[in-house]
């Protein structure tokens, strides 16, 4: 197997997959093993909440590269495998299967895993959370008129489903158990714009409430939530948070705390073994502290990055500004930065329009924004941090000032 | 690109695709975005590769167009994609100037 020094990737994610492409592209030319626990090619997981779950778009239209060129990159790919063990001191993995192979370089790309519910009930079936391919069909097939279904969790994964669930023209209630949605994400009013968005589209929002237990004989029927009141439902999607799946590299004696501890490289505490995507806690020197982030982005370029630097070849240390969006109705939203205790807050455009961007500066400068239906402004916002431009919050709110005039100017 | 075997419509005025901008147009079937690079006029087609969105309203920067969506990037004069997510390229068009009209060639139709 392999043949000599491989360079070994375990999780054939979003990360685990670009990390073998960059690899290849790059010229490495030994063997390239990827290990995974799920049948399919490497693949993105954006869809899986959005077109996949409303039968928009097939699960394979998710693959990172087509059959073609995945073949081109010639990796070793063992599916439906898990990785039980690392042995650093040996540079070896250990398969679940008993099988153990070497590595000259090892990535850890095993990104995370949904958060459970532990409420009495929690187990039946027909109650959902989503991650894999297998999740959204499994809850896509939920998703009828018919049916009434419980959101559990005001996050982006949560008002994702709900969304879907209203395109199926199901009745969906959300509880969510904190004051406001996307509450670690989005300033209040930013919040507020998103429960308007649902409510007008017809879910049934409880804020400050969650699931006291679920019943139901063969499957979920009903569940108590926390403000008394008894709902007959369908089924449940939960999207509670991600925990990291970082216990192989803990047992293995790799530093690790919320992720796997890397640097601006992606390395990790054994020269020999790096790490990228989810299950990544790094450094962001944008946000001058430590980070691990759930992003489709973050997911593709620390992995292209950190695979040049197994390599030997990557130019500058990994520093990008966060960007993550989601896609709810005919509303994109876009999140760039990271913005914490910021002194001012700037809006340009008109919410009531539905398209408008927000941004947050701190101490003077730009330190993040959310951008609702306005790509483009987030874009050259995220540029304008990038290059440390210094910005007047009054030319942005100016809507004929040209955003990419300000970027011209600062150069 | 040979603009052989196309027929050119007239797509806008050169004022009206300042440097740096976009337009988009839909020519028959195909939806098209028609760049100004440094003041030379380039179509290819609007829609990215990878996921639906408009190229017109992405971002560019020198000859490159970034995806308002998801960021991936293609090159305005070759529409050859260069940066991920995006692998396959976009299609380009012929452009023409005549006097201060800005004419986007498309396929004939046989």
């Amino acid at each position: 197997m392999a043949g000599r020094n491989p360079f070994v990737i375990i999780g054939s994610g979003q990360a685990g997959g670009w990390a073998a492409q960059t690899l290849r592209q790059e010229g490495h030319d030994q063997a390239i093993v990827l290990i995974g626990d799920e049948p399919h090619p490497p693949y993105e997981r954006p869809p899986l909440s959005k077109s996949v779950l409303v039968g928009a778009a097939p699960p394979e239209s998710t693959h990172l590269f087509p059959a073609a060129a995945w073949e081109k990159v010639g990796v070793e790919h063992l599916s439906g495998t898990t990785a039980a063990a690392i042995e650093p001191q040996d540079h070896r993995v250990r398969l679940s299967d008993g099988r153990s192979i070497p590595y000259q370089r090892l990535l850890l790309a095993t990104g995370g895993r949904p958060r459970k519910l532990a409420v009495p009930g929690a187990d039946l079936p027909g109650i959902y959370y989503l991650r894999t391919i297998g999740d959204s069909l499994s809850l896509a097939a939920e998703l009828r008129s018919s049916g009434r279904l419980l959101v559990i969790g005001g996050g982006w994964i949560g008002l994702e489903v709900a969304a879907a669930a209203r395109k199926r023209d199901m009745d969906v209630i959300l509880v969510e158990a904190t004051s406001q949605l996307c509450g670690r994400a989005l300033a209040g009013d930013l919040a507020g714009h998103l429960e308007r968005l649902h409510r007008d589209h017809g879910v049934d929002i409880r804020l400050n409430c969650a699931v006291a237990r679920f019943e139901g004989k063969l499957r979920v029927e009903r569940a108590w939530l926390t403000d008394g009141e008894r709902v007959d439902v369908s089924a449940a999607a939960v999207g509670i948070g991600i925990a990291p799946n970082s216990e192989l590299a803990s047992q293995s004696g790799l530093a690790t705390e919320n992720g796997i501890i890397v640097d601006d490289y992606g390395r990790t505490s054994d020269p020999n073994i790096f790490a990228a995507g989810d299950v990544t806690n790094h450094p962001n020197a944008l946000a001058g502290r430590r980070i691990r982030l759930e992003s489709w982005e973050n997911a593709q370029n620390q992995a292209i990055l950190v695979a040049k630097a197994m390599l030997g070849k990557a130019q500058a240390p990994y520093a990008e500004v966060p960007w993550f969006w989601s896609d709810q109705y005919d509303t994109n939203i876009q999140l760039v930065g990271l913005p914490s205790a910021w002194d001012r807050m700037v809006a340009r455009g008109d919410p009531a329009a539905g398209s408008f961007l927000v941004c947050y500066f701190k101490g003077g400068w730009l330190d993040g924004a959310v951008g609702i239906n306005s790509g483009r402004d987030v874009k050259l916002v995220r540029r304008l941090m990038q290059t440390g431009i210094p910005v007047d919050p009054d030319r942005i709110r100016d809507p004929s000032v040209r955003l990419q005039d300000l970027l011209k100017a600062g150069r | 690109m040979s603009a052989a075997g196309h027929h050119f419509h007239r797509v806008a005025s050169i004022s009206e695709i300042p440097e740096g901008d976009a337009l988009h147009v839909k020519l028959e079937q195909w939806e098209i975005a028609v760049f100004n690079v440094g003041g030379e006029f380039y179509a290819i087609d609007d829609v990215c590769t990878h996921a639906f969105a408009s190229l017109s309203e992405g971002f560019v920067e020198g000859d490159v167009i970034e995806c308002p969506l998801h960021g991936g990037r293609f090159e305005i004069k070759t529409g050859k994609a260069v940066a991920a997510p995006c692998t396959d390229d976009v299609r380009t068009y012929p452009v023409r100037r005549e006097d201060d009209s800005v004419l986007v060639g498309i396929p004939a139709a046989d």
